[in-house]
C-alpha cells in the first residue's frame, strides 16, 4: 500500500508498510541518509527530523500517522543555515554521528526561541547523546547562531618554542 | 613462528602462515615476517609524481591521503597541516582522502601494519609526511629554477605559488604541475626549521569535515546503498561463547522483503531488501542454543574472585601465576602506619554513536569492504582466512566512522568477519550490509574489562611515599589473540607502571594477575590509563591528606624527586591558570588529577559540587603537554570530548552480567553523559619543541580521579570504586 508523505517540501511516494518507522523511510526507500539511526528506541535523538516544525525521533515513528504532516529533515537546511554556518565555525563535529540530529532540534530551538536561555538550551539538547562530547561547542555554536556571546571555548596557542 | 615468509613462497597453503604469523605485542602489531610487501600482494600500488601521500590535481589543489581513519579524533587536520606546511600550500584549499588498504605503503610505523590506535596517527606520520611535503615543493622549486634559469636558493613557495623575487616571476603549482612531476623526487628532502612554521601550532589548523558533518552528507558504513545491495541482521547468542543449536526461520521468511536466512558461525542472519525488513525478520526467528561452552558467571562474582586473588585468599595457580612489573627494594621491610586502598572497575561498553557495521561484498577470488575499517591489515588478514584469498588483494574502502573508542580495532574483526561470513554466503559480488542495532552493540562485548586494584602504601617521616605495594587484578586484552601473547601484557598496568610516584619510592612491589574470562574484552579510549590513572592518582591524593600536605604541592614534591619534568610543568600551568590554592567557591570543591599516557602529560582541575550526591562539574582546567602542537583548536576538542568520554564513564559507566547475560541493551539503561552534565573544558598547551605525541586518549583518564579527589577534599571520603553514581 503505498503512500505519500511531505518531505522537505515535496510530495513523495513511498511503498513501505504503515507500520515502517520514518527513519528507515527517509534512509532506506529515499536514500535521505543525513538522518541517523542511533538507538531505535527515542534515546539518543540521532534520528531527529522536524514533523510540522517539532523535533521527533523518526526512529520510532511509524509513517501511518503522517500522512497530512510536513517533515523536513538536515538535507532540507542547505549546508548554510546559520546553525550549520555556527556549526562549521566552532568546529563542533568529532565523529559527526549524531550531529544532524543535534542541528534539527538546535533549528526548531531557535525558530521557536531567538534568544534561548542556558535553560532554553538544556531543554532541547538534553535529548541528544554525543558520544564525542562535543557538548560544549553545542551550546557556544547555538549562542552564535542567536547572535548572543559564546562562552569562550578558544585554547591558548602555545608560545612558539 | 614458523620460518620466515617472502612474497616467493606465499602461495597455496602457506597463506594461512601469512595469518597466524603476525604478532601483537602492548597494541602495536607486528608481523612477523617482510610484512609491509607480504601483506600487499596483490595489491595495486602505483601512485603519482608525488609519492603515497600528495595528490595535485591540473587545477593545483593538493589532496592529502591519510593512511589513518577520521573517527573525530581531528587526524585529519594535523595530518593534511604537517603536508601543507612543508609544501607551503594554499591551506584553504587542501582536501584530505582516505588512503586504500595497502600495508607495504600505509603501515602505521608503529605498528608494521596499516592501522589507526595509541593516539599515533599524527606522531608516526610526523617524520613521513613532513618529508613528503617537503620533497613536492623541492619538485616545484627545482622545476621553477629550471624554467627561470633561476639558482634554486632563491626560489621561493607561499599559498600554492611559487616565486623568484629576483626576475620578479611566479607560478602557480597548477602552472607548474607539468614540470614539476617530471622532477627525480629527492633523496632527503630538506626539512623547514619549526620556529619558521607559518601553519602548524596556529588557529589556521582546523577541521576539514565540518561542513559535510554539518549538512548530512558526511558518508558513513550506515549510509552506504549500493545496487542490488541486501541488509543483513544476525541474531546473536544471549551468553558469550554460547552456539547455535537450533533455528526455525519459517516465520522470518513468511516478512515481506526477507530474501533468505543463514546460519553463520556467530548466530542466525536475516538477509533482507532493506532495514527494517532484515529486522523484522530477525526478530522473528527463533533459535535455540548450545550454551555448553558459555560464560555464565554474573560480573558481581568475576569481581569478588578478583578480590579474593589480590587478598590472597585465592592463591595462584601454575597456568595463572603473579607477574612482578615494577619491583625494588625488600617489601617485607616496609615499616610503619599504612594506607591502604582497593579499586573496583566494571566492564565498559564503548557505545559509540554508529553501532559497528560493514559492507561486503565477495566473488570468486575477489572480496571487497567499505567501511570504517580501523585496522585495515587486520580486516584483510580475517577476511582472506574466511574467502581463501591473499589478505593484500582484500579491497577496502574506508569511510568515516562514527567513533570507536578502540571498539573497531580487534584480533578477530569481529563484526566485519561477520559480514563477510554472509557476504560470502550471498556471494555472486553482491553487496550486503550488516547492520547491527544498538542492542546487538551493546550486547556483544570488546568491554573494558573488570579491573581491580589493592594498594598499600607506607610513608616516610616527611609524609612521602617509603614504600608501594600493588597489585592489579583483570583479564587481559591481549589473551587468546590469534597472534601469541606478551610476556607482561602493559595494557592492563601501563600507568601503574613507570609512574612517577613509584620512580619516587625506594620500595615498590607492583605485581599482575589475570584470570581468564569467557567474556571478548578490549581496548577502551586509553586502555590501562582507564583505571591506572584513577588508582594512582586518587591514591595520591589520600597519601597527601594523611600526611597533611596540599595535593598540588605534594605532586610537585615527587615529581621533582622523580624528575619528572613534564608532570612539573602541566601541573603548574593548570594551578596557575585554575588560581591554585585559592579556594573554591561556595558549595563547591575542587580536585587535581595528572596522568600521562600515549606520551602526552595531562593536568586537569575540575570544579565538582554534588547534587542529590550526585557529581556535577563545573568548569575544567586542562593544561597538556603533547609535544609540538599542531591543531591548537584540535587539541583543544580532544580534550574537552576526551573529559567527557571519561567523565561518562566514572559516573555512569557500567555493563553488568547477570548469570552471563548482559543486562544493559540500550541508552536506557547504559546511561551516559547528557549536554547538561557536561563541563566546560579549557585547555592550555605547554609549549614543547618534542614531536608531536597522543591526544586522542591522554585527556580521558584524568577526570575520574579529579572528580574523586574533588569530593575526597569535600567529605574526607575516598571512593573505592567507579562508577560514582551506581543506578
Amino acid at each position: 500500500m503505498a503512500m505519500t508523505l511531505d518531505v522537505n517540501g515535496k510530495p513523495l511516494a513511498v511503498k513501505a508498510a504503515p507500520d515502517t518507522p520514518l527513519l528507515w523511510v527517509l534512509r532506506d526507500e529515499l536514500q535521505l541518509t543525513g538522518t541517523k539511526y542511533g538507538c531505535g528506541v527515542s534515546q539518543c535523538g540521532a534520528c531527529t527530523v522536524l514533523v510540522d516544525g517539532q523535533p521527533t525521533r523518526s526512529c520510532v515513528t511509524p509513517i501511518e500517522g503522517l500522512a497530512a504532516a510536513k517533515i523536513t529533515t538536515i538535507e532540507s537546511l542547505g549546508g548554510a543555515h546559520p546553525v550549520q554556518a555556527a556549526w562549521v565555525k566552532h568546529d563542533v563535529p568529532q565523529c559527526g554521528y549524531c550531529q544532524s540530529g543535534q542541528i534539527m532540534s538546535a533549528v526548531a530551538l531557535l525558530a521557536k526561541t531567538p534568544k534561548p536561555t542556558e535553560a532554553d538550551i538544556d531543554g532541547a539538547m538534553d535529548g541528544h547523546i554525543c558520544r564525542c562530547g562535543t557538548y560544549q561547542r553545542i551550546r557556544a555554536a547555538i549562542k552564535d547562531a542567536a547572535g548572543l556571546t559564546p562562552a569562550a571555548v578558544a585554547p591558548v596557542a602555545p608560545a612558539k618554542v | 613462528m614458523n620460518a620466515p615468509l617472502t612474497p616467493a613462497n606465499i602461495t597455496g597453503a602457506t597463506r594461512r602462515e601469512v595469518v597466524v604469523s603476525a604478532t601483537l605485542v602492548g597494541g602495536a602489531l607486528l608481523v612477523g615476517c617482510s610484512p609491509g610487501d607480504l601483506l600487499s600482494v596483490g595489491a595495486k600500488t602505483e601512485f603519482g609524481a608525488f609519492g603515497p601521500f600528495i595528490k595535485i590535481g591540473a587545477d593545483g589543489a593538493v589532496t592529502v591521503v591519510s593512511k589513518h581513519i577520521e573517527f573525530g579524533q581531528g587526524n585529519h587536520a594535523g595530518l593534511a597541516a604537517i603536508v601543507a606546511e612543508e609544501l607551503d600550500a594554499d591551506w584553504t584549499k587542501v582536501k584530505v582522502e582516505q588512503a586504500p588498504a595497502i600495508a607495504k605503503v600505509y603501515a602505521n610505523t608503529g605498528m608494521g601494519v596499516q592501522g589507526t590506535g595509541g593516539s599515533s596517527a599524527i606522531s608516526n606520520s610526523w617524520d613521513q609526511l613532513r618529508k613528503a611535503g617537503a620533497s613536492a615543493r623541492a619538485m616545484f622549486v627545482e622545476a621553477a629554477a629550471n624554467k627561470w634559469s633561476a639558482p634554486v636558493g632563491e626560489i621561493s613557495v607561499k599559498d600554492s605559488v611559487v616565486s623568484h623575487a629576483g626576475s620578479a616571476k611566479s607560478a602557480t603549482f597548477a602552472e607548474l604541475l607539468p614540470d614539476a612531476a617530471k622532477v627525480t623526487p629527492p633523496a632527503a628532502p630538506t626539512l623547514k626549521d619549526p620556529k619558521t612554521f607559518t601553519l602548524i601550532g596556529t588557529d589556521k589548523v582546523r577541521r576539514k569535515d565540518s561542513q559535510a558533518k554539518s549538512d548530512g552528507t558526511a558518508r558513513f558504513t550506515q549510509d552506504v546503498h549500493l545496487p542490488d545491495m541486501l541488509v543483513a541482521m544476525v541474531a546473536h547468542a544471549p551468553r558469550f561463547g554460547a552456539k547455535v543449536a537450533t533455528f526455525d526461520a519459517a516465520e522470518a521468511k513468511k516478512v515481506p522483503g526477507v530474501v533468505e536466512v543463514y546460519q553463520i558461525p556467530t548466530g542466525v542472519a536475516v538477509v533482507a531488501e532493506n532495514t527494517w525488513a532484515a529486522k523484522k525478520g530477525r526478530d522473528a526467528l527463533s533459535v535455540t542454543w548450545n550454551e555448553d561452552a558459555a560464560e555464565k558467571r554474573s560480573s558481581a562474582t568475576i569481581l569478588a574472585q578478583y578480590k579474593d586473588l589480590a587478598s590472597g585468599k585465592t592463591p595462584a595457580t601454575d597456568k595463572m601465576k603473579w607477574q612482578a612489573f615494577e619491583s625494588k627494594g625488600d617489601i617485607t621491610k616496609a615499616t610503619g602506619d599504612a594506607f591502604e586502598a582497593t579499586y573496583d572497575f566494571p566492564f565498559l561498553a564503548h557505545a559509540t554513536m554508529e553501532p559497528m557495521n560493514c559492507v561486503a561484498q565477495v566473488s570468486m577470488g575477489k572480496a571487497k569492504l567499505t567501511f570504517g575499517s580501523q585496522i585495515p591489515t587486520v580486516d584483510q588478514l580475517n577476511t582472506a582466512k574466511i574467502v581463501a584469498m591473499l589478505p593484500g588483494a582484500v579491497e577496502i574502502e574506508t569511510l568515516f566512522a562514527g567513533g570507536s573508542f578502540g571498539r573497531r580495532a580487534n584480533f578477530q574483526s569481529d563484526y566485519v568477519a561477520e559480514c563477510v561470513e554472509i557476504a560470502k554466503k550471498v556471494g555472486k559480488d553482491r553487496p550486503v550490509k550488516l547492520v547491527w542495532t544498538r542492542e546487538d552493540d551493546m550486547t556483544a562485548g570488546y568491554f573494558r574489562p573488570i579491573v581491580h586494584h589493592t594498594v598499600r602504601v607506607t610513608l616516610d617521616k616527611d609524609g612521602y611515599p617509603a614504600s608501594w605495594r600493588h597489585r592489579v587484578v583483570t583479564q587481559s586484552i591481549m589473551k587468546g589473540s590469534p597472534m601469541g601473547e606478551p610476556k607482561l601484557d602493559e595494557t592492563a598496568v601501563e600507568g601503574t607502571k613507570g609512574s612517577p610516584y613509584l620512580k619516587a619510592t625506594p620500595i615498590v612491589d607492583a605485581q599482575l594477575i589475570q584470570p581468564d574470562v569467557g567474556v571478548p574484552v578490549l581496548w577502551w579510549r586509553s586502555v590501562g590509563a582507564t583505571h591506572t590513572a584513577f588508582a594512582m592518582e586518587h591514591t595520591i591524593d589520600q597519601l597527601a591528606r594523611k600526611a597533611g600536605k596540599d595535593p598540588v604541592e605534594y605532586r610537585r614534591a615527587i615529581y621533582t624527586k622523580a624528575g619528572a619534568n613534564r608532570h612539573l610543568a602541566v601541573l603548574n600551568l593548570a594551578a596557575e591558570k585554575a588560581g591554585w590554592p585559592k579556594a573554591a567557591a561556595d558549595g563547591w570543591s575542587r580536585g587535581v588529577a595528572v596522568h600521562e599516557s600515549f606520551g602526552s602529560v595531562v593536568a586537569q582541575i575540575a570544579e565538582v559540587k554534588l547534587v542529590d550526591g550526585v557529581p556535577k562539574l563545573g568548569k575544567v582546567i586542562t593544561a597538556v603537554d603533547c609535544g609540538t602542537a599542531i591543531s591548537p583548536d584540535q587539541i583543544a576538542a580532544q580534550m574537552e570530548g576526551g573529559t567527557c568520554y571519561g567523565l561518562s564513564a566514572a559516573l555512569f559507566g557500567q555493563v553488568t552480567l547477570k548469570d552471563g547475560a548482559v543486562e544493559q541493551t540500550n541508552f536506557d539503561t547504559y546511561r551516559v553523559l547528557r549536554n547538561t552534565e557536561a563541563p566546560t573544558v579549557e585547555t592550555y598547551i605547554v609549549p614543547s619543541g618534542n614531536a608531536p605525541s597522543g591526544v586522542g586518549e591522554p585527556g580521558t583518564p584524568v577526570i575520574a580521579p579529579a572528580v574523586a579527589n574533588a569530593i575526597l577534599a569535600m567529605t574526607g571520603q575516598g571512593t573505592t570504586s567507579l562508577p560514582f553514581v551506581k543506578a
